[in-house]
């Protein structure tokens, strides 16, 4: 056990809620809890009152797919930290610092670093460039066919990785939260981020992730104002509690045996910060607000309301092991030394209980359906834009198809990924998805994130090495993930220690590979393209720096 | 945008001194960013005991750094919001007057 924690562990925090020992026994789902089902059920009757306010106000492309682009700084700022905050960072954090103390707080670090490196060199330039989705940058002065091909197939993997992940965590937190059946929990996820999207496009799903973020925000500080109460206040009394009543005791104040290994430490730490710069569905929120100074406050936003939620989950996670660990309540049969009840990502939710009773308790349990609610709606209209502007509108019509087609192509992607996330959540119950988060970050790193940084700043970018690159990383990513001991022994079923690639993960190899065959395979491309794409730089770069041109700019 | 209007930008002192200045501002903030978070990397990789090492109760050296490095983050953002609300952004109006003004 303590052999496939070590190996599955490093993935837990990116994926899913609900893995973090394993597959949880179908028979752990509680009681019907109401308090949470009526909380809940006011945030969905808020969110689809919003969602019929924005379809009034959905009518152009720009509306559905960035918003109008008028949402300001400070909104934005915290839709993106609420499409960033999953409950993989709530649930599964605290579950890491819960089983092994110091080792989850790597990830809250980890998650939130790559945002200075958006800020310093992406944010401006991706808003000055971009319209609607991240290859209209990646594609700006290269060939529209093959980057936008290459771009959509980055975003719907990434997606479709993370959005599977989202489904079965979600089936079996609220398995587990609400007493309902996975499958309701499943359609029930779908049908509603469906509703949202079709109907309320980018302004609807901006304004469930603004709401969802109030809600976790609020949510975990009230749970960590509780937990310090109990401690006078004293953030050292809390921690010598913690190591006085964790059976490892010191030794949760260390790293941890996961990351004992420094490929492992460096590519897992390479996988966090440049995956994060690499997210189409966060990407895309750029493209929402009115200009550069607007994007760029944005980040300062997000990155400030993410820092700050990961500096609470050192209080929650430590928080955890005093009030939840002890607690016979909270464990099978009542024994502490037992599993908690209803599975290992628990101790956020038990926690809450403990300093706030049932009342506490089903309103993070509702927050944490929100949060998964608000996450599959933002991923969901990403791979829709992907797969209606970039594949549809570029490569398939070569442009020529109006506004209002390319439209309701997405609204019948979003009908279609609904659907075909359902499905996938129903396939995937049984099987460990713990690797998919990791995966979706690492084909983040290593495919989306050079194209798109080398596209912006990078003067000799061709077409040839933007291809070659972007897939060369796609591909090795993948593959690499696949012969990794959390697919190739966790989920494939062979013996330990046959893993090909024995990392937790592949960024550390595949991105800089990426960049590499984009730099190769550019510097060698002598073909009369190349020299004008180049040559198109010059432009690029005015427009990025200046924003001059922009839909903003143009109208005065 | 013509050749014209892209050659007259390029020409503008402005223009000159914004992409030189905020080119080099934010590699400076990026390689700031990366120097802290891989030293911090190291630092669990290959000395993962002064992580765990105590400074002052059983507050550890992996604490201060890691609530230290989110907090930095933030304050390197604000940083360069302030920095670009002035200095770029008075920059970029000049150019964009001078650029389309010079259009019309």
């Amino acid at each position: 056990m303590s052999r496939k924690f070590a190996l599955a562990g490093p993935l837990l925090a990116l994926a899913g809620p609900a893995y973090a020992a394993g597959p949880i026994e179908a028979g752990a789902r509680q009681a019907t809890n109401w308090t949470a089902i009526i909380i809940f059920a006011g945030f969905v009757l808020l969110t689809l009152g919003i969602t019929y306010w924005a379809a009034q106000r959905t009518r152009t492309a720009k509306d559905f797919y960035a918003a109008g682009g008028g949402v300001s700084g400070l909104q934005n700022g915290l839709a993106i930290a609420g499409d960033y905050m999953s409950a993989a960072s709530f649930l599964g954090i605290t579950a890491l610092v819960y089983a092994g103390g110091y080792y989850g707080l790597i990830y809250s670090i980890g998650f939130l670093v790559g945002w200075p490196i958006i800020m310093f060199l992406m944010a401006e330039p991706l808003r000055n460039l971009g319209r609607f989705t991240f290859a209209d940058v990646a594609s700006y002065r290269l060939a529209a066919t093959p980057m936008r091909a290459m771009a959509a197939t980055g975003t719907l993997v990434t997606v479709a990785f993370y959005l599977i992940a989202q489904m079965v965590g979600a089936g079996q937190l609220i398995e587990l939260l609400f007493g309902l059946p996975y499958l309701y929990a499943v359609v029930v996820v779908g049908v509603l981020m469906i509703i949202y999207v079709t109907f309320g496009g980018m302004i609807a799903t901006t304004w469930v992730q603004l709401i969802k973020a109030c809600l976790l925000l609020g949510g975990s500080t009230l749970i960590s104002i509780l937990v310090l109460a109990q401690f006078g206040f004293d953030f050292n009394a809390l921690i010598a509690k913690a190591v006085e009543l964790h059976s490892k005791h010191d030794a949760i104040l260390g790293p941890g045996p996961a990351v004992a290994n420094p490929i492992n430490a460096f590519s897992l730490g390479i996988a966090l910060m440049f995956g994060t710069a690499g997210l189409p569905h966060i990407l895309m929120r750029f493209f929402t607000v009115k200009d550069a100074k607007e994007a760029r406050k944005s980040v300062f936003w997000a990155t400030t309301f993410i820092g700050y939620f990961y500096i609470l989950t050192f209080i929650i996670g430590f928080g955890a092991i005093v009030l939840v660990l002890p607690n016979g309540i909270y464990h099978d049969g009542g024994d502490v030394t037992k599993g908690l009840l209803g599975g290992a990502n628990m101790p956020a939710i038990h926690l809450a209980h403990a300093v706030g009773g049932d009342l506490m308790k089903g309103f993070i349990a509702a927050v944490a359906f929100a949060t998964i609610l608000a996450v599959v709606s933002g991923l969901t209209l990403s791979g829709a834009s992907a797969v209606s502007h970039d594949l549809y509108a570029s490569v398939i019509r070569r442009g020529n198809v109006d506004e209002g087609t390319e439209v309701r192509v997405s609204r019948v992607t979003t009908l279609v990924l609904g659907v075909v996330a359902i499905i996938l959540g129903v396939v995937f119950e049984k099987i460990n998805v713990a690797f998919m988060v990791g995966l979706a970050f690492a084909v983040a790193a290593s495919a989306n994130f050079p194209v798109l940084l080398l596209s912006m700043l990078w003067k000799g970018l061709t077409t040839r090495g933007a291809v070659i690159g972007g897939w060369v990383g796609l591909i090795s990513a993948v593959g690499l993930t696949i012969v990794s001991p959390a697919i190739w022994e966790l989920v494939l079923g062979h013996p330990k220690g046959t893993a090909w690639f024995p990392y937790v993960s592949p960024a550390l190899f595949t991105m800089p590979l990426s960049f590499l065959c984009c730099y190769v395979f550019s510097v060698t491309d002598k073909s009369a393209r190349g020299a004008r794409e180049q040559a198109a730089y010059e432009a690029q770069y005015v427009r990025s720096q200046t924003g001059i041109g922009i839909d903003a700019a143009a109208a005065h | 945008m013509d050749d014209k209007m892209l050659a007259r930008i390029q020409g503008d002192p402005n223009y000159q001194s914004l992409v030189k200045e905020r080119t080099s501002f934010g590699w400076t903030m990026s390689i700031i960013t990366l120097v802290l978070y891989f030293g911090y990397i190291t630092i669990v990789a290959f000395a993962p005991s002064l992580i765990a090492a105590k400074i002052s109760g059983d507050i550890t050296v992996g604490i201060i750094l890691g609530a230290g490095l989110i907090v930095l983050s933030i304050l390197l953002t604000g940083i360069y919001v302030v920095r670009a609300n002035s200095r770029y952004d008075d920059l970029t109006r000049a150019i964009v007057a001078s650029a389309t003004g010079a259009v019309r």
